[in-house]
């Protein structure tokens, strides 16, 4: 069975929720379907997917000497 | 894998720091998201180590490492750092989100007619846009936004782990992401005209957008 057809307004609604695969199955497709032919919705979701992924790296960080030699340290003594 | 022997336990220690030096820059990163300050992440992530080290034994599947202590460090912000500072986090005055927060979508801004003459300005606006600028958005959120973005996006957990872990109704992790997506977004574009990027994609300076 193919998805159901669903409006831009009802992508972009759910947009965020379907980037985090917070979707179920079913509204995942419909979303995927949609942005199949939809451009305008494609490239808002392009843009929330790289920003998301440029999110992600702000989760790594170089630490400063001293941590790692603290952990050292305190690892030395396990 | 257990500890019962001596050349177990030196197994354990090896593989343990090893993965802690392999994942170093990660769990640095993470605290430092999560306090906004070096001293807090290192206080974070020494603690998160330790711990891990006396839980060790309880973790059967070596693979899921990264995971594991990534969860650690996060339940020791969240359940003894936060809880330590001066003010409770977990309540915000005023949780309904004004409609201009929810609304702001960079997206919008650079993604207009007039812009579209230079190609596609907000991919030019991703390339442009400093690690720096993305850092310092983060750490303008107040707490208890940052603390959900954290979780989502660089944890990578469904909201219903971020729910659990925080002590939260679902409902609220979602309308908390939702508000802090759109300061985080809304910071993002100001700094980027600040630093002249927005212009670099599109239209002469001096020309308001919002
Ligand atoms: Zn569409």
């Amino acid at each position: 069975m193919s998805p159901r057809p669903i409006s831009c307004e009802e992508v972009l609604a759910r947009l965020f929720a379907y980037l985090d695969g917070e979707l179920r199955d079913v509204e995942q497709a419909e979303i995927d379907r949609h942005l199949e032919w939809c451009r305008d919705c494609f490239t808002r979701a392009e843009f929330e997917r790289r920003l998301k992924a440029r999110l992600a790296q702000a989760g790594r960080a170089s630490p400063p000497e001293r941590l790692r030699e603290r952990l050292k340290l305190m690892m030395a003594r396990f | 894998m257990r500890r019962d022997g001596m050349v177990d336990v030196r197994n354990d220690r090896q593989f343990f720091q090893s993965e802690v030096m392999r994942l170093m820059d990660r769990l640095y990163g993470t605290a430092l998201r999560l306090t906004g300050n070096s001293a807090d992440a290192e206080d974070i992530v020494a603690e998160a180590v330790a711990r891990a080290w006396e839980a060790l034994p309880a973790l059967r599947d070596r693979q899921a490492f990264g995971g594991w202590i990534q969860r650690i460090l996060t339940n020791v912000y969240v359940s003894e750092w936060r809880r330590r500072r001066a003010r409770p986090m977990t309540e915000l005055p005023n949780e309904s989100v004004p409609d201009g927060e929810l609304e702001f979508s960079l997206f919008r801004r650079l993604h207009q007619p007039f812009l579209l003459w230079w190609g596609t300005p907000e991919h030019a606006f991703l390339n442009k846009l400093l690690r720096r600028d993305i850092e310092r958005a983060f750490d303008a959120l107040p707490e208890p936004y940052r603390a959900v973005m954290v979780l989502v996006e660089i944890n990578g957990w469904s909201y219903s782990e971020t729910a659990e872990c925080l002590g939260l109704p679902i409902g609220t992790v979602r309308s908390r992401l939702a508000r802090a997506r759109g300061l985080l977004q809304r910071a993002l574009w100001s700094w980027a005209k600040e630093a002249g990027v927005s212009a670099a994609a599109g239209p002469a300076p001096g020309r308001r957008l919002s």
